[in-house]
């Protein structure tokens, strides 16, 4: 790695995908925390009349945080990492620039109309998928562009050979697209009949049974392309640039990726445990979740022995902190998931809060945690300033750790006591608990995932203003920080 | 060997499509047809069913409600028979859910009536005491989109062979024929109703969400 770059790079459009990036993170933290909240206090379900209820923002929440926080995070970094590691600025191609920035607007534009239309409820109901065809259409045109981009600039690199982030994020724009067109194969009502009806209106193109396999095929491994495999490619640039040490190992970056990319889409039917999928698809899904702890774990290890030696920065560099912290989430996560997999847990856990509770510590913990490290890192390269406050993201860590633990914890308990309770019998064999039973116990623990919601949406918003601040009063850098992330 | 791949784009994201599709060729694909097919004399819904069926996808009934009975003992004590593939070969999309905040509504039919769900979408709790569920009274007030639902039910028909009858076709004027039928049918679940809002849309020749919306729940038996 080269300490002063000869090139002078174009990171317009990494801040403008970073300024989406706060902002739907906000959005999507907050509609997840008033959705928290309605759990445990119905009454909020009636500030918005008809459009506030939690079944309509439930979506708004889910997707703003997939298809607006994480996927704006991609771009963001992305556009800053690419020219990086390729060595070429992304300036150099005029054409590059202006498909850039019409897949910015085209994306902005797209997401708030999308969002819009989830709150009037047109929804084609698939999880992670609801948007209705004619956003679809606009979500493939915005990836084909960004997929032109991506080819376009590593045809025209410097560095010959692909660095380990390239290979996750060219991943990452393949295996989208292929799971987001299939998935979404729907025909327009309006347009099969002589007009009749509502014109976003669509009917998939499967039914039943299959309709749930390629939904679920394609739920667990959005998670698989969206949360974990441009994430891993982020922090495979960014804890090395931040930390000055090399990858520990580049046999086991061989294999992990590899590994995640054969694995990781065979266990998507461990959503579908005990449902009317075919037995040996099921136990499939469940032997390949156990599997997939191989390549999850290789890459978190290979990202907390790349620290080997050099443990003492976790105490002088906050930075460092998020990034290790994120990797032991992961960890936790790619544990988790595969124990829920197995048939018995599943028996248990599977419509539980536990559920929510495993998603929440992979997401809040890993992919929110690594995403503002990497707006940490990239800002004062961006903006030629300094952090503007150590005290602030020490305090925000340290804030937002507590509200995940918090929110996993509480979730833990309330999906297994829910899911005893639901199979509970007395002496003569008859159910213990009528349902509601099993609802008004969940309160406590309702209130607690909500109370750290609010903590984690406060921990946003000081990250927020700490890139507000370094923007607009950091110090001015005089020139580009070496490693270690300058903060006053 | 992995090195000469990593100079050479084309043939990394090539390998890289291969490895990601094996999963779903070999998962997917084989049991496609088999898993598509309906029960014996299985009836497709209804238009109002259907018009139903697309409030139960507006409101978004699914974020609490599953409707998958698994094969346990626990479960068909509580809400019935196991769910059976077949059940669901005309839904598109299916809508099994993901999560019970609330329970299961699979068989709902079997067990609940017109005047108990009009009863609990006004206010759940007055039903089901320390329910979190809330009140959907906007169903009341909104009209329920027939006209969409017609055009699914044909589109269906024309693309996926679903067996509705010969009446029905791509054109307005068969839509126009087939409007009645579908009053009518609103009609009966209405006659249980009380809300005044409903009979006077009903009077007036509209369907209230909440009309379609209990067609098909009680369809779900």
């Amino acid at each position: 790695m080269q300490s002063h770059a000869a090139l002078e790079y174009d990171y317009s459009l990494a801040k403008k995908f970073t300024f989406l990036t706060i902002l739907f993170g906000f959005l999507a933290m907050l509609v997840g925390t008033i959705i928290a909240a309605q759990l445990a206090f119905p009454e909020l379900n009636y500030l918005l009349g008809e459009y506030g209820t939690f079944s309509r923002l439930r979506p708004i929440h889910t997707n703003t945080a997939v298809f607006g926080f994480t996927v704006s995070g991609i771009f963001a970094t992305w556009f800053y990492l690419g020219q990086r590691v390729l060595k070429v600025s992304i300036a150099e191609s005029k054409f590059l620039m202006i498909i850039g920035n019409i897949q910015f607007w085209l994306y902005f534009i797209g997401a708030l109309l999308a969002t819009v239309s989830l709150l009037f409820g047109v929804s084609s109901s698939k999880e992670y998928a609801q948007y209705e065809w004619p956003f679809d259409l606009v979500v493939v045109v915005v990836w084909v562009l960004w997929g032109l981009n991506m080819m376009g600039l590593i045809g025209i690199r410097r560095e010959k050979a692909l660095y380990i982030s390239v290979w996750y994020f060219l991943a990452c724009f393949l295996g989208i697209a292929m799971l987001y067109l299939f998935n979404n194969m729907a025909l327009p009502t309006f347009l099969m009949t002589e007009g009749l009806g509502n014109p976003l209106h669509s009917v998939s193109m499967y039914a039943g049974t299959n309709d749930a396999l390629v939904q679920w095929w394609y739920g667990h491994n959005a998670v698989a392309f969206g949360f974990t495999v441009p994430i891993v490619g982020m922090i495979y640039y960014f804890l090395p640039k931040e930390s000055g040490q090399a990858i520990y190992s580049y046999k086991l970056s061989l294999l992990s990726f590899w590994g995640l990319m054969f694995v990781y889409l065979w266990a998507g039917s461990h959503h579908l445990l005990w449902s009317t999928v075919p037995d040996w698809m099921q136990t499939m899904g469940s032997a390949f979740s156990i599997v997939l702890i191989l390549p999850s774990w290789g890459s978190a290890i290979n990202m907390l022995l790349t620290m080997k030696g050099e443990w003492n920065q976790l105490t002088e560099n906050p930075l460092i902190k998020f990034m290790v912290l994120a990797s032991t989430f992961y960890m936790l996560s790619t544990i988790e998931g595969p124990i829920q997999a197995i048939r018995s847990v599943n028996a248990i856990a599977h419509f539980t809060d536990w559920i929510p509770g495993h998603v929440h510590d992979g997401v809040l913990g890993w992919v929110v945690f690594m995403i503002m490290a990497a707006i940490f890192h990239m800002a004062p390269r961006m903006f030629k300033r300094e952090i503007y406050s150590r005290k602030l993201m020490e305090t925000q860590f340290w804030l937002q750790t507590t509200a995940v633990v918090l929110y996993f914890t509480s979730m833990w308990i309330a999906g297994i006591t829910q899911g005893m309770m639901w199979r509970a019998v007395d002496e003569y064999g008859n159910l213990m608990y009528s349902f509601i039973d099993t609802v008004s116990v969940l309160h406590p623990y309702y209130t607690i995932r909500a109370l750290s919601g609010v903590m984690y949406l406060i921990g946003f918003i000081m990250f927020a203003y700490n890139i507000y601040k370094t923007m607009t009063s950091g110090r001015v850098l005089t020139e580009e920080p070496q490693f270690k992330t300058p903060m006053a | 060997m992995f090195h000469w791949l990593e100079k050479n784009p084309f043939f990394f994201a090539a390998a890289i499509s291969i490895v990601i599709s094996f999963a779903g060729l070999i998962e997917i694909v084989p049991n496609f047809s088999k898993a598509g097919r309906p029960l014996v004399d299985m009836t497709p819904r209804t238009v109002l069913e259907l018009a139903g069926k697309n409030v139960y996808m507006k409101d978004n009934c699914m974020a609490c409600h599953s409707q998958m009975i698994r094969p346990f003992k626990s479960e068909t004590d509580r809400y019935g028979d196991y769910s059976l593939s077949g059940e669901y070969a005309y839904d598109r999309p299916f809508l099994w859910g993901s999560k019970r905040t609330g329970p299961d509504l699979h068989r709902i039919g079997n067990y609940r009536t017109t005047d108990w769900h009009e009863a609990h979408m006004l206010n759940p709790p007055k039903i089901v005491p320390e329910s979190i569920m809330p009140a959907y009274d906007h169903q009341f007030e909104n009209e329920a989109d027939i006209e969409t639902a017609y055009a699914e039910a044909v589109t269906v028909k024309n693309a996926f062979h679903t067996p509705y009858g010969d009446e029905f076709k791509r054109t307005r004027a068969a839509w126009d024929a087939h409007r009645p039928k579908v009053l009518a049918d609103a009609k009966i679940i209405a006659a249980d109703m009380k809300d005044e809002r409903v009979k006077k849309a009903i009077s007036e020749g509209k369907v209230p969400e909440i009309v379609a919306l209990i067609a098909y729940l009680n369809s779900l038996k």
